[in-house]
Protein backbone atom coordinates (compact mmCIF):
# COMPACT_ATOMS: atom_id res chain seq x y z
CA UNK A 1 0.00 0.00 0.00
CA UNK A 2 1.31 3.55 -0.47
CA UNK A 3 0.39 6.53 0.98
CA UNK A 4 0.09 9.67 -0.88
CA UNK A 5 -0.02 13.09 0.79
CA UNK A 6 -1.63 15.91 -1.82
CA UNK A 7 -0.97 19.12 -0.49
CA UNK A 8 -3.65 21.21 -2.49
CA UNK A 9 -5.21 25.02 -2.87
CA UNK A 10 -8.20 23.26 -0.77
CA UNK A 11 -6.63 21.30 2.39
CA UNK A 12 -3.96 18.19 2.60
CA UNK A 13 -5.35 15.17 1.23
CA UNK A 14 -4.22 11.87 2.58
CA UNK A 15 -4.81 8.90 -0.11
CA UNK A 16 -3.81 5.22 -0.21
CA UNK A 17 -3.82 2.61 -2.95
CA UNK A 18 -1.47 0.14 -5.07
CA UNK A 19 0.77 1.38 -7.71
CA UNK A 20 -1.37 0.43 -10.50
CA UNK A 21 -4.82 2.01 -9.98
CA UNK A 22 -6.89 4.90 -8.15
CA UNK A 23 -6.34 5.56 -4.69
CA UNK A 24 -8.99 6.47 -2.28
CA UNK A 25 -8.67 9.56 0.22
CA UNK A 26 -8.61 8.32 3.66
CA UNK A 27 -8.74 11.76 5.26
CA UNK A 28 -8.77 15.81 4.58
CA UNK A 29 -6.57 18.10 6.54
CA UNK A 30 -6.88 22.14 6.85
CA UNK A 31 -10.14 22.20 5.11
CA UNK A 32 -10.17 25.07 2.77
CA UNK A 33 -6.56 26.25 3.51
CA UNK A 34 -3.83 26.14 1.29
CA UNK A 35 -1.00 23.14 1.91
CA UNK A 36 1.51 24.60 -0.34
CA UNK A 37 3.84 21.27 1.48
CA UNK A 38 3.49 18.14 2.93
CA UNK A 39 5.89 15.40 4.02
CA UNK A 40 6.74 12.71 6.14
CA UNK A 41 10.42 12.91 7.99
CA UNK A 42 11.22 9.02 7.58
CA UNK A 43 13.16 8.98 10.49
CA UNK A 44 10.51 9.55 12.65
CA UNK A 45 7.60 9.17 11.04
CA UNK A 46 6.17 12.69 11.67
CA UNK A 47 4.18 14.71 9.10
CA UNK A 48 4.30 18.23 8.30
CA UNK A 49 2.12 20.80 6.16
CA UNK A 50 3.30 23.89 5.54
CA UNK A 51 -0.05 26.03 5.65
CA UNK A 52 -0.13 29.63 4.50
CA UNK A 53 -3.56 30.96 5.05
CA UNK A 54 -4.69 33.95 3.19
CA UNK A 55 -5.96 35.55 6.13
CA UNK A 56 -3.60 34.13 9.43
CA UNK A 57 -0.39 34.00 7.44
CA UNK A 58 2.29 30.67 6.66
CA UNK A 59 2.78 27.84 9.60
CA UNK A 60 4.37 25.07 9.60
CA UNK A 61 2.34 22.15 11.60
CA UNK A 62 3.54 18.31 13.30
CA UNK A 63 1.64 15.95 14.13
CA UNK A 64 3.04 12.11 14.41
CA UNK A 65 -0.38 10.42 13.86
CA UNK A 66 -3.21 11.86 11.47
CA UNK A 67 -5.85 10.79 13.54
CA UNK A 68 -4.42 13.27 15.90
CA UNK A 69 -4.48 17.10 16.25
CA UNK A 70 -1.79 18.99 14.27
CA UNK A 71 0.63 21.37 16.30
CA UNK A 72 1.95 24.32 15.29
CA UNK A 73 5.78 24.41 15.36
CA UNK A 74 7.21 27.60 17.17
CA UNK A 75 9.89 30.21 15.84
CA UNK A 76 8.75 30.30 12.06
CA UNK A 77 8.79 34.44 11.78
CA UNK A 78 11.28 36.72 10.52
CA UNK A 79 12.89 39.23 12.99
CA UNK A 80 10.65 42.47 13.71
CA UNK A 81 13.22 44.89 11.29
CA UNK A 82 12.44 42.82 8.52
CA UNK A 83 11.11 44.55 5.89
CA UNK A 84 8.31 42.41 5.23
CA UNK A 85 6.99 39.73 7.21
CA UNK A 86 7.04 35.71 6.54
CA UNK A 87 5.30 35.28 3.08
CA UNK A 88 5.13 31.10 1.96
CA UNK A 89 6.75 27.77 3.27
CA UNK A 90 8.00 25.82 0.54
CA UNK A 91 9.13 22.48 1.72
CA UNK A 92 10.52 20.63 4.50
CA UNK A 93 13.34 18.06 4.41
CA UNK A 94 15.24 16.37 6.57
CA UNK A 95 19.18 16.66 7.51
CA UNK A 96 21.67 14.08 7.94
CA UNK A 97 22.01 14.81 11.46
CA UNK A 98 19.00 13.51 13.81
CA UNK A 99 16.27 15.84 15.15
CA UNK A 100 17.62 18.42 12.52
CA UNK A 101 15.63 19.77 10.14
CA UNK A 102 15.58 22.77 7.36
CA UNK A 103 12.39 24.71 6.23
CA UNK A 104 12.88 27.04 3.10
CA UNK A 105 10.00 29.67 2.36
CA UNK A 106 9.86 33.37 1.15
CA UNK A 107 11.16 35.83 0.88
CA UNK A 108 14.27 33.74 0.38
CA UNK A 109 14.81 32.29 3.97
CA UNK A 110 16.00 28.98 5.42
CA UNK A 111 14.79 28.00 8.96
CA UNK A 112 16.21 24.89 10.87
CA UNK A 113 15.00 22.89 13.69
CA UNK A 114 17.06 20.91 16.14
CA UNK A 115 14.26 19.21 18.19
CA UNK A 116 12.42 16.69 15.42
CA UNK A 117 10.32 19.91 14.51
CA UNK A 118 8.85 21.34 17.16
CA UNK A 119 10.38 24.65 17.07
CA UNK A 120 11.93 26.63 14.48
CA UNK A 121 14.86 28.75 14.20
CA UNK A 122 16.10 31.44 11.13
CA UNK A 123 19.18 30.93 9.82
CA UNK A 124 20.80 33.84 10.70
CA UNK A 125 24.22 33.40 8.37
CA UNK A 126 21.80 33.23 5.25
CA UNK A 127 19.31 35.76 6.17
CA UNK A 128 21.92 38.26 6.78
CA UNK A 129 23.65 37.69 3.20
CA UNK A 130 24.81 41.05 2.05
CA UNK A 131 23.40 40.90 -1.30
CA UNK A 132 19.96 40.52 -0.05
CA UNK A 133 19.26 43.68 -1.08
CA UNK A 134 19.53 43.17 -4.38
CA UNK A 135 17.59 40.11 -4.75
CA UNK A 136 14.43 39.68 -6.65
CA UNK A 137 11.52 37.23 -6.53
CA UNK A 138 10.16 34.96 -8.99
CA UNK A 139 6.42 35.08 -9.62
CA UNK A 140 5.62 32.49 -6.68
CA UNK A 141 7.49 35.02 -4.53
CA UNK A 142 10.99 34.63 -3.86
CA UNK A 143 10.55 30.94 -2.55
CA UNK A 144 13.51 28.91 -1.39
CA UNK A 145 11.74 25.39 -2.54
CA UNK A 146 14.77 23.42 -2.95
CA UNK A 147 17.02 22.15 0.17
CA UNK A 148 19.76 19.41 -1.28
CA UNK A 149 21.33 17.98 1.90
CA UNK A 150 24.70 15.50 1.18
CA UNK A 151 24.42 11.76 2.10
CA UNK A 152 26.45 11.06 5.32
CA UNK A 153 27.75 14.91 5.78
CA UNK A 154 25.96 17.23 7.46
CA UNK A 155 27.85 20.28 7.08
CA UNK A 156 27.32 20.26 3.05
CA UNK A 157 23.86 21.47 1.82
CA UNK A 158 23.37 23.16 -1.21
CA UNK A 159 19.95 25.89 -1.47
CA UNK A 160 17.71 27.05 -4.41
CA UNK A 161 15.75 30.03 -4.64
CA UNK A 162 13.49 31.51 -7.38
CA UNK A 163 15.00 33.80 -8.54
CA UNK A 164 18.02 34.17 -6.26
CA UNK A 165 19.76 30.94 -8.07
CA UNK A 166 22.07 28.38 -6.04
CA UNK A 167 23.40 28.58 -2.32
CA UNK A 168 26.26 26.73 -1.18
CA UNK A 169 27.18 25.83 2.23
CA UNK A 170 30.26 23.55 3.45
CA UNK A 171 30.02 24.29 7.37
CA UNK A 172 26.55 23.54 8.21
CA UNK A 173 25.35 26.52 7.24
CA UNK A 174 27.86 28.92 9.27
CA UNK A 175 28.70 30.81 5.77
CA UNK A 176 26.61 30.19 2.07
CA UNK A 177 28.21 30.82 -1.23
CA UNK A 178 26.97 31.25 -4.82
CA UNK A 179 26.82 28.40 -6.72
CA UNK A 180 25.74 29.63 -10.19
CA UNK A 181 28.30 29.51 -12.95
CA UNK A 182 26.97 28.57 -16.24
CA UNK A 183 23.14 29.25 -16.11
CA UNK A 184 22.08 30.92 -18.75
CA UNK A 185 19.25 33.15 -17.71
CA UNK A 186 17.73 34.26 -21.02
CA UNK A 187 15.02 36.11 -19.55
CA UNK A 188 17.82 39.18 -18.32
CA UNK A 189 19.41 41.32 -21.11
CA UNK A 190 22.58 39.86 -22.54
CA UNK A 191 25.29 42.00 -20.84
CA UNK A 192 23.35 41.52 -17.32
CA UNK A 193 23.74 37.09 -18.21
CA UNK A 194 27.02 36.74 -16.19
CA UNK A 195 26.83 38.25 -13.82
CA UNK A 196 23.30 38.62 -12.14
CA UNK A 197 21.83 37.31 -9.35
CA UNK A 198 18.33 36.95 -10.86
CA UNK A 199 18.33 33.35 -11.50
CA UNK A 200 15.50 31.50 -11.61
CA UNK A 201 15.78 27.45 -10.27
CA UNK A 202 12.57 26.23 -10.41
CA UNK A 203 13.56 22.94 -8.79
CA UNK A 204 16.67 20.71 -7.62
CA UNK A 205 17.73 17.52 -6.57
CA UNK A 206 21.04 15.48 -5.63
CA UNK A 207 21.70 12.14 -6.93
CA UNK A 208 22.50 10.28 -3.26
CA UNK A 209 24.23 7.87 -4.62
CA UNK A 210 26.67 10.31 -6.69
CA UNK A 211 26.36 13.12 -4.25
CA UNK A 212 28.50 15.44 -6.09
CA UNK A 213 25.99 15.19 -9.05
CA UNK A 214 23.07 17.81 -9.23
CA UNK A 215 20.10 17.79 -11.48
CA UNK A 216 18.20 21.14 -11.84
CA UNK A 217 14.88 22.56 -13.62
CA UNK A 218 15.83 26.31 -14.54
CA UNK A 219 12.91 28.62 -15.92
CA UNK A 220 14.09 27.97 -19.53
CA UNK A 221 16.77 25.35 -18.83
CA UNK A 222 17.45 22.28 -17.81
CA UNK A 223 20.86 21.74 -16.26
CA UNK A 224 23.51 19.01 -13.87
CA UNK A 225 26.21 20.00 -12.04
CA UNK A 226 29.12 16.95 -11.07
CA UNK A 227 31.15 19.53 -8.85
CA UNK A 228 28.02 19.91 -5.83
CA UNK A 229 26.59 22.54 -7.74
CA UNK A 230 30.01 25.22 -8.79
CA UNK A 231 29.24 24.87 -11.83
CA UNK A 232 26.54 23.90 -14.30
CA UNK A 233 26.18 22.05 -17.87
CA UNK A 234 22.97 22.18 -20.30
CA UNK A 235 21.10 19.14 -20.71
CA UNK A 236 18.06 20.41 -22.35
CA UNK A 237 18.44 18.73 -25.86
CA UNK A 238 16.24 16.04 -26.57
CA UNK A 239 13.29 17.72 -24.82
CA UNK A 240 10.45 19.40 -26.37
CA UNK A 241 10.75 22.28 -24.22
CA UNK A 242 13.00 23.09 -21.42
CA UNK A 243 10.47 25.07 -19.38
CA UNK A 244 8.83 23.26 -16.44
CA UNK A 245 8.90 22.85 -12.70
CA UNK A 246 9.36 20.16 -10.93
CA UNK A 247 11.88 17.14 -11.39
CA UNK A 248 12.70 13.56 -9.84
CA UNK A 249 15.94 11.65 -9.15
CA UNK A 250 15.98 8.01 -9.04
CA UNK A 251 17.51 7.44 -5.97
CA UNK A 252 19.83 4.53 -6.99
CA UNK A 253 21.01 5.82 -10.28
CA UNK A 254 22.94 8.97 -10.73
CA UNK A 255 22.21 8.85 -14.40
CA UNK A 256 18.32 8.79 -13.68
CA UNK A 257 16.00 11.81 -14.20
CA UNK A 258 12.83 12.65 -14.93
CA UNK A 259 10.90 16.36 -15.80
CA UNK A 260 7.63 17.45 -16.63
CA UNK A 261 8.36 19.95 -20.17
CA UNK A 262 5.49 22.83 -20.30
CA UNK A 263 5.52 24.85 -23.50
CA UNK A 264 6.93 27.86 -22.26
CA UNK A 265 7.11 30.44 -19.70
CA UNK A 266 4.12 32.29 -21.64
CA UNK A 267 2.26 29.26 -21.75
CA UNK A 268 2.84 26.75 -18.76
CA UNK A 269 0.75 24.04 -19.84
CA UNK A 270 1.72 20.40 -21.33
CA UNK A 271 2.66 20.38 -24.80
CA UNK A 272 0.45 19.61 -27.55
CA UNK A 273 -2.38 18.62 -25.57
CA UNK A 274 -0.04 15.32 -24.44
CA UNK A 275 0.78 14.76 -20.77
CA UNK A 276 4.44 13.25 -20.92
CA UNK A 277 7.10 12.75 -18.50
CA UNK A 278 10.55 12.74 -20.08
CA UNK A 279 13.03 10.47 -18.57
CA UNK A 280 16.89 10.32 -19.23
CA UNK A 281 19.02 7.10 -18.02
CA UNK A 282 22.03 8.73 -19.08
CA UNK A 283 22.29 11.85 -17.13
CA UNK A 284 20.88 13.84 -19.72
CA UNK A 285 22.86 13.24 -22.89
CA UNK A 286 19.43 12.24 -24.55
CA UNK A 287 15.57 11.90 -23.20
CA UNK A 288 12.96 9.39 -23.74
CA UNK A 289 9.28 10.21 -23.13
CA UNK A 290 7.08 8.04 -20.94
CA UNK A 291 3.34 8.67 -21.63
CA UNK A 292 1.87 5.02 -21.98
CA UNK A 293 -1.35 5.58 -19.37
CA UNK A 294 -1.10 9.40 -19.12
CA UNK A 295 -3.32 11.51 -21.28
CA UNK A 296 -2.69 12.18 -24.61
CA UNK A 297 -5.49 14.50 -25.81
CA UNK A 298 -6.52 18.02 -25.29
CA UNK A 299 -5.14 17.94 -21.81
CA UNK A 300 -3.39 21.12 -21.23
CA UNK A 301 -2.20 20.49 -17.47
CA UNK A 302 0.21 22.63 -15.13
CA UNK A 303 2.25 20.60 -12.92
CA UNK A 304 4.05 23.08 -10.36
CA UNK A 305 6.99 23.29 -8.77
CA UNK A 306 6.73 20.21 -5.62
CA UNK A 307 4.24 18.08 -7.22
CA UNK A 308 6.16 15.09 -8.52
CA UNK A 309 7.71 12.76 -6.67
CA UNK A 310 9.53 9.40 -6.38
CA UNK A 311 9.39 6.24 -4.10
CA UNK A 312 11.43 3.48 -4.14
CA UNK A 313 14.37 3.14 -6.30
CA UNK A 314 15.10 0.83 -9.60
CA UNK A 315 12.93 -0.97 -11.93
CA UNK A 316 9.91 -0.81 -9.55
CA UNK A 317 10.74 3.28 -8.95
CA UNK A 318 7.32 5.05 -7.62
CA UNK A 319 6.36 7.94 -9.68
CA UNK A 320 4.02 10.39 -8.73
CA UNK A 321 2.67 13.70 -9.84
CA UNK A 322 -0.52 16.04 -9.71
CA UNK A 323 -1.51 18.96 -11.74
CA UNK A 324 -3.36 22.55 -10.97
CA UNK A 325 -6.56 20.52 -13.02
CA UNK A 326 -6.91 18.01 -9.43
CA UNK A 327 -5.60 14.87 -11.50
CA UNK A 328 -2.24 12.99 -9.96
CA UNK A 329 -1.24 10.51 -11.83
CA UNK A 330 1.49 7.65 -10.74
CA UNK A 331 4.01 4.78 -11.75
CA UNK A 332 5.16 1.55 -10.28
CA UNK A 333 7.49 0.82 -12.97
CA UNK A 334 10.21 3.57 -13.20
CA UNK A 335 7.56 5.73 -15.79
CA UNK A 336 7.06 3.06 -18.15
CA UNK A 337 3.37 2.87 -17.36
CA UNK A 338 0.75 5.34 -15.57
CA UNK A 339 -2.30 5.10 -13.87
CA UNK A 340 -4.45 8.12 -13.02
CA UNK A 341 -4.76 7.78 -9.14
CA UNK A 342 -7.22 10.58 -8.15
CA UNK A 343 -8.94 13.35 -10.14
CA UNK A 344 -11.50 15.70 -9.50
CA UNK A 345 -9.41 17.40 -6.06
CA UNK A 346 -8.55 20.85 -5.67
CA UNK A 347 -5.40 22.33 -7.81
CA UNK A 348 -2.80 20.61 -6.43
CA UNK A 349 0.44 22.13 -4.71
CA UNK A 350 2.57 19.27 -4.07
CA UNK A 351 2.70 15.68 -4.25
CA UNK A 352 5.00 13.09 -1.70
CA UNK A 353 4.94 9.59 -0.19
CA UNK A 354 4.49 9.54 3.07
CA UNK B 1 -11.56 46.13 29.31
CA UNK B 2 -12.38 46.05 25.90
CA UNK B 3 -14.05 43.00 24.74
CA UNK B 4 -12.80 41.04 22.04
CA UNK B 5 -15.14 38.12 19.97
CA UNK B 6 -13.17 36.25 18.23
CA UNK B 7 -14.36 33.54 15.61
CA UNK B 8 -12.33 29.53 14.67
CA UNK B 9 -9.91 28.93 13.96
CA UNK B 10 -8.70 31.71 16.48
CA UNK B 11 -11.50 31.19 19.12
CA UNK B 12 -10.15 27.40 19.35
CA UNK B 13 -6.39 28.65 19.75
CA UNK B 14 -7.98 31.18 22.76
CA UNK B 15 -8.69 28.18 24.61
CA UNK B 16 -12.16 27.87 23.12
CA UNK B 17 -13.04 31.50 23.77
CA UNK B 18 -14.97 33.03 21.70
CA UNK B 19 -15.02 36.10 23.71
CA UNK B 20 -12.67 37.65 25.89
CA UNK B 21 -12.41 40.65 28.67
CA UNK B 22 -8.60 42.25 27.77
CA UNK B 23 -6.77 45.43 28.82
CA UNK B 24 -5.66 47.86 26.15
CA UNK B 25 -5.83 51.79 25.10
CA UNK B 26 -5.36 50.71 20.90
CA UNK B 27 -6.40 47.86 19.24
CA UNK B 28 -2.68 46.78 19.06
CA UNK B 29 -2.27 46.69 22.71
CA UNK B 30 -5.53 44.56 23.77
CA UNK B 31 -4.14 42.12 20.43
CA UNK B 32 -0.84 41.71 22.05
CA UNK B 33 -2.94 41.36 25.81
CA UNK B 34 -4.18 38.21 23.68
CA UNK B 35 -1.24 37.10 22.91
CA UNK B 36 -0.12 37.33 26.48
CA UNK B 37 -3.08 35.80 27.60
CA UNK B 38 -3.41 33.09 24.64
CA UNK B 39 0.12 32.65 23.37
CA UNK B 40 -0.93 30.10 20.49
CA UNK B 41 -2.89 33.14 19.11
CA UNK B 42 1.03 34.93 18.08
CA UNK B 43 1.31 35.38 14.72
CA UNK B 44 -1.94 34.79 13.32
CA UNK B 45 -3.49 38.36 13.44
CA UNK B 46 -0.59 40.52 13.98
CA UNK B 47 2.84 39.53 12.06
CA UNK B 48 5.96 40.07 13.16
CA UNK B 49 6.06 43.62 12.89
CA UNK B 50 2.76 44.01 14.97
CA UNK B 51 0.73 44.81 12.05
CA UNK B 52 -3.07 43.52 11.54
CA UNK B 53 -2.87 40.93 8.63
CA UNK B 54 -3.61 41.98 5.08
CA UNK B 55 -6.83 39.65 4.95
CA UNK B 56 -7.68 39.76 8.39
CA UNK B 57 -10.36 42.69 9.49
CA UNK B 58 -10.64 44.07 13.18
CA UNK B 59 -13.60 46.03 13.68
CA UNK B 60 -14.12 48.52 16.69
CA UNK B 61 -17.53 48.47 17.60
CA UNK B 62 -19.12 48.82 13.91
CA UNK B 63 -16.18 50.64 12.40
CA UNK B 64 -12.87 49.30 10.85
CA UNK B 65 -9.97 49.82 13.11
CA UNK B 66 -6.22 49.96 12.65
CA UNK B 67 -3.49 49.13 15.04
CA UNK B 68 -3.44 52.70 16.80
CA UNK B 69 -7.04 53.23 16.89
CA UNK B 70 -8.40 53.84 20.45
CA UNK B 71 -10.38 51.24 22.68
CA UNK B 72 -12.55 52.09 25.23
CA UNK B 73 -13.32 49.86 28.59
CA UNK B 74 -17.18 49.61 26.43
CA UNK B 75 -15.51 48.71 23.21
CA UNK B 76 -15.98 45.64 21.35
CA UNK B 77 -13.08 44.19 19.10
CA UNK B 78 -14.44 41.53 16.59
CA UNK B 79 -11.16 39.93 14.24
CA UNK B 80 -13.24 38.77 11.23
CA UNK B 81 -11.09 37.00 7.98
CA UNK B 82 -11.29 39.74 5.14
CA UNK B 83 -13.77 38.63 2.31
CA UNK B 84 -11.01 37.95 -0.02
CA UNK B 85 -9.14 34.83 -1.35
CA UNK B 86 -10.04 32.58 -4.24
Amino acid sequence: MTELLVGTKKGLFVLEGEPSGAFGITSRHFAGEPVEFATRDPRTGRFFACVTSAFYGPKIFHTDDLAAEWQQGSGVELPEDAEKPLERLWTVVPAEDDDHLYAGGAPGVLFESRDGGTSWELNKAFWEQPTRPEWSPGAGGMCMHSIATWPGDPERVALAISAVGVWLTDDGGETWRNGNKNLYPRYMPEEAREDTLTLCVHNMHRAPKRPERLFMQFHGGVYRSDDAGETWTSIADGLPSDFGFPMVVDPDDPDNAYVIPLVADMDRVTPEGKVRVYETRDAGASWTARGDGLPSDDAYLTILRQAFCSVGAGPTLGLYFGATSGDVFGSGDAGKTWFTAATKLPPVHSVRVA
Amino acid sequence: MAVVRLRAPLSELAGGNRELDLDGATVAEVLRALEREHPGTRGWILDEHGRIREHVNVFVNRDYGREETAVGASDRLHVIPAISGG
